[in-house]
């Protein structure tokens, strides 16, 4: 680029008058030490500008040139100019053609208002729950009188993404998660020499509480994530609303088979993390106590009793159920902007894991009084 | 005259084995509204985005304001990228900052103007184009698909670039929205002194602002010039786009 000088400009006082003779290109990149310069002078006296210097102008300059000129004559003083150029002249009628009155931003209402407005939204936000709750079981009841209604293709195949596809971080997980059992346990048992309890501690605890929750937690990543924003994506591209027109009713074609394939998947992805989570502390019992794997599973036989498990199993359908719900009640929320869908995606993990661990302390607690 | 403002030169593009441009030719002179035009996949949006540096054609040579874009430094693109505004299709501001910060954030990022200054340009930009004083405060989702083209036009003024790229300025604007936004384009010209490039397929807008434009059809620019130039062409790509002999404007 061809060099240019910068804005500069002379300030001279005499009297009760300035004078401000100002030369170079008043373009938005040469602008700033002149800016600088005018933002320290006092305004106390009339002024005259000395326009005849200026090469080149643009709307910053012009607005820096007006913008001082209104300070001063907030001040009571008058301010002219001389030989400002034609160029100059012609973009001062376009910028200031009109008024620029001040806009005071709009007022943040208060603490109070805020709370008010929150509450009653999230109560709002539970009755639509209900009530999408609500038109779904209609719609399921009426499916189960048509059975040709149902989407088995579409079960299938979300079987396959939700289940088949979430197995090696699953296995992962629940491997992890039956090494730390296994150590936190192993050292405190060893103290006094009761080793053998580690079977006890790793079969009870795995099969009747952590597998299901950390299989619930994964899948709501995984699976409830991507239900969001896969029906949110499709409510924004206007998909849903085509289906709606032809008679296709989003919760047979997109809500339901989620569901279900996610109540049928779970009890086994949670089966499956049984087995990996115990593997996962035989393999550290064996390495810190040296209780060989078929001593453990000898022992586990005997510890292990059928219910812990079938307790375990039985929430898989119920979390599923919540997450599944969740997640796609939250991918109908989304609204036309693109903000709106990484909003709600987090809003249905979140609610998803809160809704399982929720419903977890439920099931312990009845279980406990049900001498279960 | 001086330099032209754009130099398009030999440019083939293609996306895989889809041949989009075949040695495509175009200039762009000062202070013109120019207009890149053609059917849909005929590749003028493509050309449009190979000349503000969004893309990169096979081969060929694209001159922009006298920089070759093929051998440009980063710092140099950076700096070319300044000196031209951009409008994008469907306004592309961003939604979660309101109208007034969108234009701030070049005077924020690329200038250290005080903020009562940065204020000052803001209100002058959004006075500009035509939108009322408050929609500074708007954030997108609240304002309708006139204010959307209106706002992204502050943005792409923000700097005071000599070259202005639009792309379909008018298209999701009702037919009055369209003409008015076509005057503001006329008069930001010429009071501002811009030149402008757009990517249109709107009839009237040639009709009524554009000085010179090319027809893209056929992965071929089949002519350029002025519209009583092009209408003098005898092209079927001519005929099918300006229904030569039926209702269209070739009287």
């Amino acid at each position: 680029m061809q060099s240019v000088t910068p804005a500069s400009l002379v300030i001279t006082q005499q009297d009760v008058h300035t004078y401000i003779v100002c030369s170079g290109s008043w373009t938005i990149e040469h602008l700033s030490d002149a800016a600088r310069n005018l933002e320290t002078l006092l305004p106390l006296s009339n002024i005259t500008w000395d326009m005849r210097g200026i090469t080149d102008i643009d709307s910053s300059g012009i607005a820096l040139w007006q913008l001082t000129n209104r300070t001063f004559e907030e001040h009571g003083h008058r301010c002219e100019t001389i030989a400002e150029g034609e160029d100059h002249s012609h973009l001062f009628r376009l910028l200031y053609s009109k008024p620029l009155p001040d806009t005071p931003m709009p007022p943040v209402p208060s603490w109070l208002y805020r709370l008010g407005k929150e509450s009653y939204e999230t109560f709002l936000g539970v009755g639509t729950f209900l009530a999408y709750l609500g038109e779904a079981f209609v719609l399921l009841f009426y499916t189960l009188r048509h059975p040709h209604l149902i989407r088995y293709r579409s079960i299938g195949a979300h079987i396959i993404e939700c289940g088949a596809k979430a197995l090696p971080i699953i296995a992962i997980s629940a491997f992890l998660i039956g090494v730390v059992v296994a150590y936190q346990s192993v050292v405190q048992l060893q103290k006094f020499g009761a080793d053998i309890f580690i079977v006890d501690m790793i079969g009870i605890s795995l099969t009747r509480e952590l597998a299901p929750l950390i299989t619930a937690i994964v899948v709501a990543g995984r699976s409830g994530s991507a239900f969001t924003a896969q029906i949110g994506t499709m409510k924004m591209t206007q998909e849903i609303d085509a289906m709606k027109t032809m008679g296709f009713d989003p919760f047979t074609f997109l809500v339901w088979p989620r569901v279900i394939a996610l109540m049928i998947v779970m009890p086994l992805l949670i089966f499956f993390a049984d087995m990996v989570g115990i593997f996962g502390g035989m393999v550290i019992a064996q390495i810190h106590s040296h209780l060989s794997f078929s001593e453990f599973i000898h022992r586990l036989q005997g510890a292990l009793a059928l219910k812990h498990y079938i307790i375990g199993l039985v929430k898989g359908p119920f979390f599923a159920f919540l997450i599944a719900f969740v997640s796609t009640y939250r991918g109908f929320q989304v609204s036309m902007n693109t903000e709106s869908i990484g909003q709600y995606t987090t809003k249905s993990v979140v609610n998803a894991i809160f809704l399982v661990i929720a419903c977890d302390a439920i099931f312990s607690v009845l279980l406990t009084e049900l001498k279960l | 005259m001086s330099l032209p403002i754009i130099e398009v030169r030999d440019v083939v593009t293609s996306f895989g084995e889809n041949l989009v441009h075949d040695h495509v030719n175009c200039t762009v002179h000062h202070n013109e509204i120019y207009a890149l035009l053609g059917g849909s996949g005929s590749g003028k949006s493509t050309l449009m985005r190979e000349m503000i540096l969004l893309e990169r054609p096979q081969s060929g040579s694209i001159r922009v304001l006298g920089h070759e874009l093929s051998t440009l430094t980063p710092l140099e693109a950076m700096q070319l990228r300044r000196s031209w505004g951009v409008l994008f299709q469907s306004g592309a501001l961003y939604s979660s900052l309101t109208v007034g910060e969108n234009i701030a954030l070049l005077y924020n990022e690329y200038t250290d103007l005080n903020p009562k200054l940065i204020e000052e340009l803001i209100k002058l930009k959004i006075n500009l184009v035509g939108l009322p004083p408050h929609a500074k405060h708007l954030y997108p989702s609240q304002l309708s698909g006139g204010m959307v083209k209106r706002a992204a036009l502050a943005r792409a003024l923000a700097l005071d670039p000599k070259l202005l790229f639009l792309d379909e300025p008018t298209s999701g604007l009702d037919p009055l929205s369209s003409r008015q936004f076509d005057a503001l384009i006329l008069q930001l010209r010429d009071l501002l002194g811009l030149t402008i490039v757009m990517v249109t397929h709107d009839l009237d807008t040639i009709h009524h602002i554009v000085d010179r434009f090319t027809l893209l059809g056929d992965k071929k620019a089949i002519t350029e010039g002025s519209l009583q130039e092009v209408l003098a062409v005898n092209h079927p790509i001519v005929d099918y786009f300006f229904q030569k002999g039926q209702h269209g404007i070739a009287r």
